[in-house]
């Protein structure tokens, strides 16, 4: 399970309408505690591709958020974007740019604008698994 | 010498350079990671001709990427 506070769930959704209809993205960081993961903050960050259909941190923010999660105590997490137009589920792109397994991907799509859909993955190679993610 | 990798302070070489370092860490996906020193970002074909000095701080950035 990973759970993630309403708030830090309201500056996801927002960021990721503002930024429409471009793909929003951003990390996440907060602590672990045996198989559960409990986001604390979530970054905003700038995709630099600007596009629709990719993303791409910015290695300064990332750089900066890095230091910030350091000094707050807090575990780097992973990261999440948004799918304007898309599901909520891993593309093949994602997939294949998920280096890390031991991260938690959340993909937030505005496919339906009146219902987001926020799920949480693990990825490893082809296979991703929906880690159900609870807004608390 | 002392430097810092990712908040930790290490004791290595002198003359270490970036390359090498980057295998000493064991940094998974070397070729998707990008490097900063003392906050300046190092250019990936400079790896192997950047020498580290006592006192530097170097951060790993992996590649964060995707599509839809």
């Amino acid at each position: 399970m990973i759970t993630l506070p309403k708030a830090e769930y309201q500056k996801i959704l927002e960021h990721a309408e503002k930024n429409l209809p471009e793909e929003a993205c951003g990390l996440i960081a907060g602590r672990i505690e045996g198989a559960d993961k409990h986001i604390e903050k979530v970054y905003l960050l700038t995709n630099i591709d600007h596009s629709n259909e990719h993303f791409s941190l910015d290695p300064r923010e990332q750089l900066a958020a890095i230091k910030d999660m350091r000094q707050n105590g807090l575990a780097p997490l992973g990261n999440w974007h948004s799918h304007p137009e898309s599901p909520s589920r891993p593309s093949d792109e994602d997939k294949r740019l998920a280096y890390d397994s031991k991260a938690s991907y959340l993909i937030l799509s505005l496919m339906d604008r009146a219902n987001p859909v926020l799920n949480s993955f693990h990825i490893e190679g082809v296979n991703a698994t929906n880690e159900g993610l609870v807004i608390v | 010498m002392i430097i810092t990798v990712a908040g930790n302070k290490k004791e290595v070489k002198d003359g270490l350079t970036v390359a090498e370092l980057i295998v000493q860490e064991n940094v998974e996906t070397p070729l998707y990671v990008t490097v900063s020193l003392n906050d300046e970002f190092v250019e990936n074909g400079a790896f192997e001709s950047t020498t580290l000095k006592d006192g530097d701080t170097v951060e790993f950035l992996y590649f964060m990427g995707g599509g839809c």
